[in-house]
């Protein structure tokens, strides 16, 4: 077999983009000294084909005969004046490597079969750099740890990988004779995550079969088991006292989010809280799910491949949902620490947050873009204390028939794996996830991280979504966490599955049957399908060259039982799996934190205030990462995330259509804001309701038609002091999904969000609690959005400005937090969105903006620069509470359920008339000057900025 | 009357297939999504149709670059009934990473692709990442059967690798000359600029290429992303109507087909 090393650069006239932003990453290290960076692709190819042939893989292929040049063998470095340094990053052995499976496919295409092939990325780094420099560059810059090595020099490249086949070797893990002691040590050995009532629990089980688990087994309980499976602290019975006083629940999650679901009954949901996605109405034809997901852990790690297996993740949900949804909408949120920090003041373990958001948002960025879904909402939130476990929250919508919303999977169906191989990517992820990090979490979870190819997940899509229509299967789930152990698990729960695990397609030889269990390889579904429609639907498959492999069939025993080329390797009691998880009790406390109110004098001008807001990075624009997700594919755009009349504005909510028949439409909002949990989560979390719904309001969406997630993002919550503020927020979610009638239809937790340094420190995230929102728009046709639209139309505040400054972003500036946190009326907080929501249903707003982050200030200044036009505002026709005198909280006050609405002159009669009863008030006019003018109560103006100088300062921070 | 059969080409990763019909279907078109891999079975398949669209997407991820492996494939399976298609007199669009396609495979611009000598190629936005954005388009030939002369128009740009380049300036001379250029970006009033005018950093602003046939044409915007009112980017601001500039593209192509089979 020869071996094909080729190498291309580019032609020189031709710039090198890669390259050159390698260099900018370089420069904003604080390294000087390189001069330039050129990047070359690598492509290592195993094949038997002679010099001439692997000339025309070359020109043909390879390079782009414009503006690339390719090298047959191994470049030396340039000649020249400059010192020139040689780096190659190589995947490490096992990684997918999607470029080297499409070169093996475009090979075979020239009539040739490459045996191997390996892609590689080479720099050539000119200037004089130490060899420290250079090794910071080579693990900061260029590679990864986890998933990549680095050869530094003229040295060979690593040698191809030649697994050795797995030869089958049953092990057990002794447990029926060990102590307490060994037990929790097992489980920390193996990394299973179970404490030692679970490990008692399982003893007890086996004590009672009279045989020792298989290692399979033990690990098959463990993922079923694993905080990330089965949310156990939120079902747990807890008892919260709250300031001195005792609330227990049996359940925490049954009494909270879903009992509201239960009450409010709401026949418009169909399936809630069960399956991978919860399920709504659309029409009467079709059903939207929607589910959120986090990918913290991973992302942390290697936040590119970590937040792109989280979307490539999340929309397998909704596509495992039912029998099956078409995704067709996007959502992303993410939570990390300040991206102006220093080197130094990064913990050790810990990836720098501008590192950490760059390669989240391109993560995010290829694999949504790559599956053809609009990415249309989103948010991202800073603080310091996301540093060393950055949030990433993914959502996916599906739409699907009506009438396809439920499985039915039977005793008889084969279990049919379909999509991607298994490979070694992902073990442990599961319960991984369930753990709490460490400094050197880095090296010893490597394995968890696992890397996506969004293409196998897009042909999958296409031919299972053929399958669906042609009825060809009758259950379908995805391969998320726990892998075909999680699938297989939860499909066959109430029938029993037994799988040959020998039959299963691999990446590359040496899994054993365990790896094969639970390994988390991305890109891969599993289906239930009768013996008689198994030629139809492999047809299917085949034909668009997806890949599908019956692995076993469901039984009728309720058993599971896993085979290796026949030969069995574990048989488990599926009541045992699913139920025997001991019931938790925990404790939880909340006592009121002991704050108080700044002592901030008040100013005649605050231009410089308004300013410093719209630049702090939570308030200022996010162009430069929405703009790299593709917000138009499919299509059903509507409202875009940014509107205006330059195209740049910040939307309150996305609207999509999701059916080209139809002038019905989807609004996608969230609401989060964890400097208010800081504060009190009860607020925090009605906060969040408020500001979601508002979104959804602001463009138009339904009031009525109101669906809620839920994703708590936690610390350890086996602390009670920090269950006492998740408790707080679940009883919030309660009210507040009570007082809109809005249901919550899906939610998921991830727990232990802390890190351990090296010094012994814990840092715990702030609670963090996002709430999306989803509802109907009646007619796309009435849409409107937040941008101020023409000069003499009257502004209207509707809701109360109250003097609550405290967790708001005029504090943040001022280097306070205060006490007076935003509360939610939750008798007229509702019935404002209902009344908005008819003014626009009745095309009697021209733009509506809801006050959230930097309150009526920040508001009025996005609409008038969005909209390219002058505001004039008097702060005496502001409705407020009695005690809000101040002008800056008049101001910046972030008091919920706030819309500042603009509607024509003509229009004031029929809009008073719809307002009354409402604190609401005339705030001012659109101008034509391009200048934001506020008045406070005295008359004095206190605010006078011309526009374009408020939207670059909103611009400025993250324009990078 | 003849019905005008219009064939969307799908294959792994292109993603934009479903719009594109939906287009085609606005337009009058009868219009059907097929699998690439149904044409290599039965290459008489195109006989059928009068028009194939080569829609966007990631085809085979992109991977070694835009669109280069499904180029590789259609030159190896595909060419010569694609070539007959064309010398037919039917109409060829690509749209995004069709456009990347058919350059890859030297069908746009199509004056020597039968030397293998490509001198136009799409590569890296000079910008280094995706982005998507509208742009204003202007026509620089009445030649094009897809486009209405003299019609400045407005649509989204969504793409990583969009910066149209030539190997040197007598091969972009070369271009312009031989009335290759169907679309430049430019400003609302028609004036070339720099970026995000041109959102990529193309050589002479260029967006959109044509054969010398006319009836060839590949372009970085989505025209079937602008297919009614709601897709303007601030129609919500507009007190009239927008007209639907990308649909113009698809029945500027059903057209022609009625006028001349």
């Amino acid at each position: 077999m020869k071996k094909w090393r080729v190498e291309v650069f580019n032609r020189s006239g031709f710039s090198d983009v890669h390259g050159k932003s390698i260099l900018e990453d370089i420069n904003e290290l604080g390294i000087s000294s390189v001069q330039a960076v050129q990047s070359a692709k690598v492509f290592l190819i195993d094949a038997d084909f002679d010099k001439n042939f692997a000339e025309r893989v070359a020109h043909e292929l390879l390079a782009d005969p414009v503006c690339e040049e390719y090298y047959i063998g191994r470049s030396s470095a340039p000649a020249g004046l400059a010192k020139a340094t040689l780096i190659e990053v190589h995947l490490k052995s096992g990684v997918t490597d999607p470029v080297a499976e499409s070169v093996m496919t475009a090979i075979a295409d020239m009539g040739v079969k490459a045996d191997h092939v390996r892609t590689a990325r080479k720099y050539v780094l000119l200037g004089e750099i130490t060899q420290k420099q250079t090794d910071t560059i080579a693990k900061k810059i260029l590679s990864n740890d986890c998933i990549e090595d680095c050869v530094i020099g003229n040295e060979a490249e690593p040698p191809s990988p030649h697994l050795k086949p797995y030869e089958l070797q049953i092990v057990n893990w002794p447990i029926c004779e060990l102590n307490d002691d060994q037990l929790t040590a097992l489980s920390k050995e193996k990394d299973l995550f179970l404490n030692l009532v679970e490990m008692q629990t399982i003893q007890k089980y086996y004590q009672q079969l009279g045989r020792e688990p298989s290692d399979v087994e033990l690990e098959s309980i463990a993922q079923t088991w694993s905080e990330h499976c089965v949310h156990k602290t939120l079902k747990s019975s807890v008892d919260l006292s709250i300031n001195g006083e005792h609330v227990h629940f049996d359940d925490l999650l049954k009494e909270t989010v879903f009992k509201a679901t239960k009450q409010l009954d709401k026949d418009w949901c169909i399936s809630v809280f069960a399956d991978n996605a919860g399920v709504i109405e659309f029409d009467k034809d079709s059903a939207i799910c929607f589910k959120v997901e986090t990918h913290n852990h991973p992302s942390a790690l290697d936040p590119y491949g970590g937040a792109a297996t989280g979307i490539g993740g999340v929309i397998r949900d909704p596509m495992g949902t039912g029998m099956g949804a078409r995704p067709i909408a996007n959502t992303d949120i993410f939570c990390f620490g300040e991206p102006d920090k220093k080197i130094d003041e990064i913990p050790k373990g810990v990836l720098h947050p501008r590192r950490i958001m760059k390669g989240v948002v391109a993560g995010v960025r290829d694999y949504g873009n790559r599956m053809g879904i609009p990415t249309v909402n989103g948010a991202i939130y800073f603080d310091d204390r996301y540093m060393a476990n950055p949030l990433v929250y993914c959502g996916n919508i599906g739409i699907m028939d009506k009438d396809k919303c439920f499985k039915n999977p039977q005793s008889g169906n084969l279990i049919i794996m379909v999509g991607g191989r298994i490979g070694r990517d992902g073990i442990h992820g599961a319960t991984f996830s369930s753990g709490q990090m460490t400094h050197e979490h880095e090296t010893i979870f490597s394995h968890a991280v696992q890397i996506g190819n969004p293409i196998v997940e897009k042909k999958m899509l296409d031919v299972l979504l053929q399958a669906n229509e042609a009825g060809l299967y009758e259950a379908i789930t995805d391969c998320g966490a726990g892998g075909l152990s999680s699938a297989v698990g939860e499909m066959g729960e109430e029938l029993g599955a037994e799988v040959d695990l020998g039959k299963s397609p691999l990446k590359y030889a040496g899994l054993n049957y365990t790896e094969i269990w639970i390994s988390e390889a991305q890109e891969r579904m599993v289906i239930a399908v009768k013996p008689e429609n198994l030629e139809a639907i492999t047809k299917i498959f085949d034909d668009e060259n997806v890949e599908s492999t019956v692995i076993g069939k469901f039984t009728d025993d309720k058993k599971l039982r896993l085979r290796y080329n026949g030969q069995q390797v574990a048989e488990l009691d599926m009541e045992f799996l699913h139920n025997g998880v001991p019931k938790y009790s925990r404790k939880a406390v909340w006592k009121g934190r002991q704050l108080t109110e700044p002592n901030i004098p008040v100013k005649d001008n605050y231009n410089k205030e308004l300013e410093q807001i719209l630049s702090s990075y939570n308030v200022a624009s996010k162009e430069w990462v929405i703009r790299q997700y593709d917000h138009e594919v499919q299509g059903g755009s509507v409202i875009k995330p940014l509107t205006g009349v330059n195209n740049d504005g910040p939307g309150d909510a996305a609207v999509i259509q999701p059916k080209f028949n139809s002038d019905k439409g989807l609004a996608i909002s969230c609401g989060m804001n964890p400097l208010y949990g800081d504060i009190d989560p009860y607020w925090m979390a009605l906060s969040g309701i408020d500001e979601a719904v508002r979104n959804l309001i602001c463009v138009g969406g339904r009031v009525d038609r109101i669906a809620l997630l839920d994703n708590y993002c936690w610390g350890d919550c086996t602390k009670p002091e920090t269950l006492g503020p998740l408790v707080r927020a679940s009883q919030a979610c309660y009210d507040g999904a009570m007082a809109f009638k809005a249901p919550f239809i899906s939610g998921k937790d991830s727990l232990n969000n802390e890190f351990a340094c090296e010094d012994g420190t814990q840092i715990s995230i702030p609670s963090t609690l996002l709430i999306s929102a989803i509802s109907i728009v009646n007619d796309i046709n009435k849409c409107v959005t937040m941008d101020a639209k023409r000069a003499s139309n009257l502004l209207f505040v509707v809701g109360e400005t109250k003097n609550e400054l405290g967790g708001s972003h005029y504090y943040k500036i001022k280097g306070h937090l205060g006490a007076n946190v935003p509360t939610l009326d939750l008798g007229m907080a509702p019935k404002i969105a209902k009344k908005i929501s008819a003014a626009i249903a009745e095309g009697l707003l021209v733009s509506c903006h809801d006050c959230s982050e930097g309150g009526l200030a920040v508001a009025l200044a996005e609409m008038a620069f969005a909209g390219g036009l002058g505001i004039e505002a008097d702060l005496r026709g502001l409705p407020r509470s009695e005690d809000c005198t101040r002008t800056d909280a008049q101001l910046f006050s972030e008091s919920n359920s706030r819309y500042i609405v603009e509607i024509e002159p003509e229009n004031f009669d029929a809009f008073a008339k719809m307002m009354l009863n409402l604190p609401f008030g005339q705030i001012g006019k659109v101008t034509q000057e391009k200048t934001l003018i506020i008045k406070a109560e005295d008359g004095n103006i206190i605010i006078e900025s011309d526009i374009d100088s408020l939207k670059q300062a909103w611009q400025k921070p993250l324009a990078w | 009357m003849t019905e005008i059969k219009a064939i969307v080409l799908r294959a792994a990763g292109i993603n934009c297939d479903m719009e594109t019909e939906h287009a085609l279907e606005l337009a009058c078109a009868q219009a059907q999504r097929t699998h690439i891999n149904r044409i290599i079975e039965d290459k008489t398949l195109l006989d059928k149709y009068h028009i194939i669209v080569f829609p966007g997407g990631f085809s085979y991820g992109d991977d070694v670059a835009a669109g280069k492996i499904l180029a590789n494939q259609i030159r190896h399976h595909l060419y010569e009934p694609l070539r007959k298609f064309i010398d037919e007199g039917k109409l060829v669009l690509g749209i995004c990473n069709g456009f990347q396609v058919l350059v890859k495979t030297g069908i746009l611009p199509g004056n020597n692709s039968t030397d293998n000598q490509q001198e136009v190629t799409i590569t890296n936005n000079d910008s280094g990442k995706f982005e998507d954005r509208w742009v204003y388009l202007a026509p620089q030939t009445d030649k094009c059967v897809f486009i209405e002369s003299g019609r400045q128009i407005y649509l989204p740009v969504a793409h990583a690798e969009g910066k149209i380049v030539t190997k040197d300036d007598a091969a972009l001379d070369e271009l312009k000359s031989a009335g290759h250029v169907a679309f430049k970006y430019v400003d609302e009033n028609g004036n070339e600029g720099a970026y995000p005018i041109n959102p990529n950093g193309s050589m002479d602003s260029i967006a959109g290429l044509t054969d010398t046939t006319g009836r060839v044409l590949g372009l970085m915007p989505h025209p079937e992303r602008f297919v009614r009112p709601t897709h303007h980017p601030h129609w919500s601001r507009l007190r009239e109507k927008p007209a639907n500039d990308g649909i113009t593209i698809f029945n500027n192509a059903v057209k022609y087909i009625k006028e001349n089979f």
